[in-house]
């Protein structure tokens, strides 16, 4: 019905006491998300938001249970959060932290290769399955609980989104920030393939934009697996300022001109629907859907 | 952050790289006497701006004296230069830098940069440089060589010494060769560099590698650990305004179109520039506005476009998200309006948290806009204001 989150996840904020950690972890609270307690090194045994606060992730997990962590640590410390989170085992790490330095985010990458952790983000917006489990800083007033899959480069974009999937009639089974940076965790391709793993999902929205590869590698995904259901894409920065654009010899080396055009046509060629505009992505799958039943 | 040429240079030749000796002077005077200092046969005059293919652009001058070096910095500073990877207006050329002409026994392209798909630094090298490298190895005109270099052990010298003999570097270059990559690799974890690209990298006489050109990018996000390099950041702009902006928590790029947008977020920029140009639209600026921006840097982001004297309607296409409440944006533009006398068709578009609130904003500071429900709608009517020339309603 839902992925990555589900009516048992019990998630615990790292770095809960500061100003965003509090802010959104009441917001949270209040949606209904199950937050079990706070991490915050020098802390342990206070309480906050009525939790408790434990200094390390592992504390936290043998004393709840934990399992899944947000990240609301400052960009300095956030990849040392998310890797203490990776080597306690924790199943779900969201990052909630923007600016996160890319060379943190290598390391971070290497501790994933040695544990069975998901990590969304970060720079994610996070993870929301509607009345069921919000972990993230988004807006929920548009979401209505359904069947579209979105997973988005932009949080500000989804927003739009499932605004638009909700208008359509369609609501979302789960919306999931993959992250804006170079560097992050779970990528397009494993998220649709949880998408795909979802009996309840019957169509998966892409948000994409200029700037690396993964939505060429989703393209190769949807190629060889061809989903039953609909894929549709919206993919920004056709007109983006050309200092945006520029790639250099190391990125056309491998292929990638990382443009808006050439990632349009990977996925066109491999069978993904294109919103023709940012305004008819819910439009877009409504009509894929009637065409497929 | 993109550092210039000179800057880039300095940081690299610190750390053991050779580079060609020379200075980066902003007067032609200086240029001639730094040209008479250098006792060469030859001269480089070469415009120091943020973006490459200069070379193609008349960006580089090669001159064998030094009054050539003093007329060719005359002509380059303080023009705009625009390269096929610039804007049409390009950029300001406020420094040149002005080194000893080299004379390659052979030329090479080398860059180091981060490989999202697989969270490692890549470098890759190819056996010939040049301004036209890209479009060669595109049209695969030129073998390149690929290496994975760890990100926290020292430099696989094996690896390395592999990568020069696929190249085809001589025996006798191999040594040096693999020193400079060692020297090029911890420049880029040092520097928290996001990319270091070399070319040409040049053979030299005495079996010597020269860097004769160099660019490198910081990581913006790293900046903090690094004080002395964001102390180069005013001098690597080349717009003052973008750096304005920067400190403002806006994401602001000018360009050449008579529309100004105010959007938050990177992703929905982006989609209103889509737009925008789809609906026969010229854009007059590209602006992400940062979560974490105040409604006073709001204010700055609208001041810069109500100041642009192009600027002939305004378009603003917020969804006000988790972090950032459409109002304020809307108390930016109200504080904005109060200080700018200046009157244009504002068209807004408000959707997701707080829009009413963000009508309710407006409506108190007095700001009459073009309230629109969608924002397919929004982008037509900000087009067709800016088409006829229409005045506030």
């Amino acid at each position: 019905m839902t992925i990555l989150v589900d009516h048992d996840t019990r998630v615990i904020c790292q770095g809960m006491t500061g100003w965003a950690g509090t802010h959104y972890s009441a917001a949270m609270l209040e949606y209904g998300t199950r937050i079990v307690g706070g991490v915050r090194p020098g802390k342990a045994g206070t309480r906050h938001l009525n939790l408790p606060i434990f200094d390390t992730v592992a504390a936290g997990m043998a004393e709840t249970d934990a399992n899944a962590s947000m990240v609301f640590v400052p960009p300095s410390n956030a990849a040392a959060a998310m890797i203490e989170a990776i080597e306690a085992g924790m199943p779900l790490v969201v990052a909630l932290t923007e600016r996160v330095p890319v060379r943190d985010m290598i390391r971070v990458r290497d501790a994933l290769k040695q544990g069975a952790t998901i990590l969304v983000g970060p720079n994610s917006q996070g993870v929301l399955a509607p009345d069921v489990c919000k972990i993230g800083v988004m807006t929920t007033g548009r979401a209505r609980r359904g069947t579209i899959g979105i997973m988005s480069r932009s949080a500000s974009l989804t927003s739009e989104v499932i605004a638009q999937v909700s208008d359509a009639g369609l609501g979302q089974s789960t919306t999931v920030g993959i992250g804006g940076d170079a560097i992050h965790g779970l990528g397009m391709r494993e998220c649709l393939e949880l998408f795909l793993a979802d009996q309840d999902t019957r169509g998966v929205v892409v948000i994409g934009e200029i700037g690396g590869s993964e939505e060429e590698e989703l393209a190769d995904f949807v190629a060889a697996v061809k989903p039953r259901i609909p894929v549709v894409a919206l993919i920004v920065g056709r007109y983006a300022p050309i200092e945006h654009r520029m790639g250099h010899a190391g990125a056309i080396a491998q292929g990638l001109a990382g443009d808006a055009e050439s990632k349009i046509r990977a996925l066109q060629a491999a069978g993904v629907i294109i919103a023709e505009s940012p305004h008819l992505v819910g439009a877009t799958m409504r009509e894929a859907l009637f065409v497929t039943a | 952050m993109n550092l210039h040429e000179f800057q880039s240079k300095i940081l690299l030749s610190s750390r053991g790289v050779h580079v060609p000796e020379g200075k980066a002077v902003s007067t032609k005077e200086e240029a001639r006497d730094t040209a008479r200092d250098l006792k060469a046969a030859g001269f480089a005059v070469k415009a120091q701006i943020r973006a490459g293919a200069r070379g193609r652009a008349g960006g580089v001058r090669l001159v064998s004296l030094p009054e050539e070096a003093m007329a060719a910095a005359g002509d380059l500073l303080g023009r705009r230069l625009a390269t096929e990877q610039t804007a049409p207006t390009g950029h300001l050329v406020r420094k040149v830098l002005v080194e000893t002409a080299v004379e390659p026994l052979q030329s090479l392209y080398l860059s180091l940069f981060i490989g999202a798909a697989t969270a490692e630094i890549v470098l890759l090298a190819a056996c010939e440089g040049g301004d036209d490298i890209e479009q060669r190895i595109q049209n695969g005109q030129t073998r390149f060589e690929r290496l994975a270099l760890g990100a926290e052990q020292t430099l696989d010298k094996t690896a390395a010494a592999g990568l020069g003999a696929r190249l085809g570097l001589a025996a006798g270059l191999i040594p040096p060769f693999v020193e400079l990559l060692g020297q090029l690799r911890d420049a880029f974890l040092e520097l928290d560099a996001t990319l270091i690209e070399i070319n040409p990298l040049a053979v030299v006489e005495p079996g010597r590698f020269v860097a004769v050109d160099a660019k490198i990018t910081i990581d913006d996000n790293a900046l903090f650990r690094h004080p002395d390099l964001m102390a180069l950041r005013e001098e690597s702009e080349s717009d003052a305004v973008e750096v304005a902006a920067q400190n403002r928590n806006l994401n602001y790029l000018a360009l050449d179109g008579d529309i100004g947008l105010v959007v938050n977020g990177a992703g929905l920029g982006l989609a209103t520039l889509d737009m925008v140009r789809a609906a026969n639209g010229r854009p007059a600026n590209f602006m992400d506005i940062r979560t974490t921006a105040t409604s006073l840097d709001v204010a700055h982001g609208f001041a810069l476009l109500l100041g642009n004297p192009a600027v002939r309607s305004i378009l603003v296409n917020v969804h006000g998200g988790g972090m950032q409440p459409c109002d304020t944006i809307a108390d930016g533009l109200g504080i904005a309006m109060r200080r700018n006398r200046r009157s244009l068709p504002i068209v807004v578009r408000l959707a997701g948290n707080n829009a009413e609130y963000a009508r309710f904003r407006f409506a108190n500071f007095g700001c009459k806009v073009i309230d629109c429900p969608d924002m397919w709608t929004a982008v037509t009517r900000a087009v067709s204001a800016a088409q006829s020339g229409e005045s506030q309603p």
